[in-house]
């Protein structure tokens, strides 16, 4: 303060105006962080789009790799893998997982029902890379090759967390009172929770499933020691060359789970560190049709919530 | 009725009588199903834990404490088996630093915003925003990065640093360039991990914030503080170690993180302390030789860098759950009284 105030309030408010520049300072610079954060979100899928679009074609979806350096050739593999491997981690998470969510949501103060909240979290945080070393050792190493199993099995331990806990929620969402009527009816518990309880919380359960699905399915770190990746991977002339050869399909389904699978994550992993211009230029496109699978997935399960939501309020 | 159903129903009978019971119209196995699935959640980490630790017992004994202990001149040597993983460890730490530093000043400005000044109907879309920002598959992050992010922003942002901080006495050797030409270094993974470990900071610290009672604002407002006043001497002391909590998950996160750093940190063993230089983490070695490894003793090195990392990110998960936990717990009660 320079100048001589004969007034109190004066100098009072002048810090006030000083205070109310440095409030409206600060709370600009929180809308601008929020606002920073969101340009590379919006970098990264205009770029994806934009270089993606331009080497997707229809070759890409339905032809094989060729062999580095030569144009042309698709993804094929990757496609299928990816869609086996999810489909094998659901089969591996889902069930336990929702099993778990039961237990969880119904004997939440117990020691063990504590332990399964806390481990569920634990879970979650485990780097994916660490899952992918497990399974080598659990699975790979004492199959003695790679395998698709294996990295299902990855992807489901992924899942798992994301699952237990959103099953766990919608769980505790459906009214008790359902549950009790079902009980004083004289059903036993596992039927009031399967065939009354469960489908009471049946959409919200599918929301839980997307998001693991979309998180497992954009992972590359579980795969690259379990999956490892396979070029010549083709589901259907498997199929097609094992019933010609006569073997039933047990026998067929047991071998195709017993080779190493390629995936979308991991092809865009190993193209993008290849010289060649077109497998850099696949990488692009395996990362739009990537992008799109987690996120369309993504925005679908939240939508759901949201439409759920309204209906029941209303 | 003839005799032989006659006999079977009898034996369905005895059966009935003898297990129904114990069974409870299947209610038993229900429960064995769903404490089994429970158990084994909890087994399931037990068992992570215990294989990489089995898997690298020779690693441990062989090399002992040695292979955790800084050193400017590490080897790792597959051919002659001698592996030191100072450089990835190094790596991992500085990487991690530095994306929480930039992270946690971007992220707490976006937890305030979302929770305490912007209109009630964006709060939602911005809130899945970020999260679609988080969905991005790792991979992904890495291919921008690589191609777009490296030679747009960390090479000229590299070369300045190298040329302005570089020169200074002690902060020098942290900015000492020169950055390589496609611009994959240290400070090329710290970017890619701040950008990425945004979204779970800003979502915890804006949970942290809604779950503060409305008392504290109101109370601050009565003594006239404005709303930053508000915010900075009330609210955030208030959710301190809610706070500190999404800063322990989102270093979870950025210690874990495999693939997009792998594809920008350019992958040397240097001796130096430079964030301008190439480097290594300790998932992205795992991620680049494990698949790779020549001999028995150079995946059982990886294996307990692996160990390491479980070690870490568990100690951290408990922490920050803890942290977190504590916060949720206090808050309804002090509204209700």
């Amino acid at each position: 303060m320079t100048l001589e105030s004969p007034h109190g309030h004066i100098q009072a408010r002048r810090g006030y105006s000083r205070r109310r520049l440095s409030n409206r300072a600060m709370l600009v610079l929180t809308g601008l962080a929020t606002v920073l954060a969101l340009v590379p979100l919006f970098w990264i899928i205009g770029y994806v789009v934009l270089q993606g679009g331009k080497y997707i074609n229809w070759t890409f979806f339905t032809q094989l790799p060729r062999p580095p350096g030569v144009a042309g050739g698709g993804v094929l593999n990757a496609i299928e893998g990816t869609v086996l491997l999810v489909i094998l981690a659901s089969i591996f998470s889902i069930p336990p997982g929702v099993l778990a969510a039961f237990y969880a949501a119904y004997y939440p103060n117990t020691p063990l029902g504590i332990a399964v909240r806390f481990s569920t979290d634990v879970l979650s945080g485990v780097p994916s890379i660490i899952i992918g070393l497990f399974l080598y050792a659990v699975v790979v190493k004492t199959q003695g090759h790679f395998s698709a199993l294996a990295g299902g099995i990855a992807l489901a331990i992924l899942m798992l967390p994301t699952i237990i806990r959103t099953t766990e929620e919608m769980l505790k969402l459906v009214p008790p009172a359902l549950r009790e009527a079902s009980l004083a009816l004289g059903a036993p518990e596992w039927k009031t929770s399967l065939s009354v309880v469960l489908p009471a919380a049946g959409n919200g359960l599918i929301t839980g499933f997307l998001l693991g699905l979309a998180r497992a399915s954009g992972e590359t770190a579980p795969l690259l020691f379990t999956a490892l990746g396979n070029e010549y991977f083709e589901f259907f002339a498997q199929v097609r060359s094992g019933l010609a050869s006569g073997r039933d399909p047990f026998t067929i389904l047991a071998k195709i789970l017993g080779q190493p699978v390629d995936s979308l994550p991991l092809t865009l992993w190993k193209y993008a560190q290849q010289p060649y211009p077109e497998r850099t230029q696949q990488a692009w496109a395996a990362a739009l049709v990537l992008m799109g699978l987690v996120l369309s997935t993504n925005i679908a399960a939240r939508l759901w919530i949201v439409f759920r939501a309204r209906r029941m309020k209303g | 009725m003839n005799h032989k159903s006659q006999a079977a129903l009898s034996v369905f009978g005895k059966f009935r009588k003898r297990f129904g019971r114990t069974l409870r119209h299947g209610d038993r196995v229900w429960q064995v199903l769903t404490v089994g699935m429970g158990i084994g959640v909890l087994l399931l980490i037990l068992a992570i834990g215990w294989t990489l630790w089995q898997d690298s017992a020779d690693a441990r004994s062989k090399f002992g404490l040695s292979f955790l202990l800084p050193t400017l001149d590490a080897s790792w040597n597959p051919v002659l088996d001698s592996f030191q993983a100072w450089p990835f460890i190094y790596g991992t730490l500085i990487t991690s630093a530095t994306a929480i530093l930039l992270a946690l000043p971007i992220s707490m400005g976006i937890g305030i915003f979302l929770a305490e000044l912007c209109p009630p109907w964006l709060r939602l879309p911005l809130g899945w925003l970020l999260e679609l920002l988080a969905a991005i598959p790792s991979v992904v992050f890495g291919l921008w990065g690589m191609f777009v992010f490296l030679p747009a922003i960390v090479e000229p942002l590299g070369s300045t640093l190298a040329h302005t901080v570089g020169s200074l006495p002690l902060l020098g050797a942290f900015f000492a360039g020169p950055i390589p030409a496609n611009g994959a270094s240290r400070l090329a993974a710290s970017l890619i991990l701040t950008i990425m470990i945004i979204p779970t900071i800003s979502a915890v610290t804006r949970d942290v914030f809604l779950a503060i009672p409305r008392s504290q604002r109101e109370a601050a407002f009565a003594l006239g503080a404005t709303e930053w006043e508000t915010i900075s001497q009330v609210l955030v002391p208030y959710g301190l170690s809610g706070i500190l909590g999404a800063v322990i998950l989102g270093l979870g996160r950025a210690l874990g993180e495999t693939m997009a750093v792998t594809m920008v940190i350019g992958n040397s063993i240097e001796g130096t302390l430079s964030l301008l230089r190439p480097g290594y983490t300790m998932s992205s070695i795992i991620a680049n030789e494990f698949a790779e490894a020549v001999s028995p003793m150079h995946s059982q090195a990886l294996i307990e860098i692996g160990f390491l990392l479980f070690i870490i990110t568990l100690l951290l998960n408990f922490v920050a759950r803890f942290l977190v936990w504590r916060v949720a717990r206090r808050s309804p009660q002090q509204e209700v009284r």
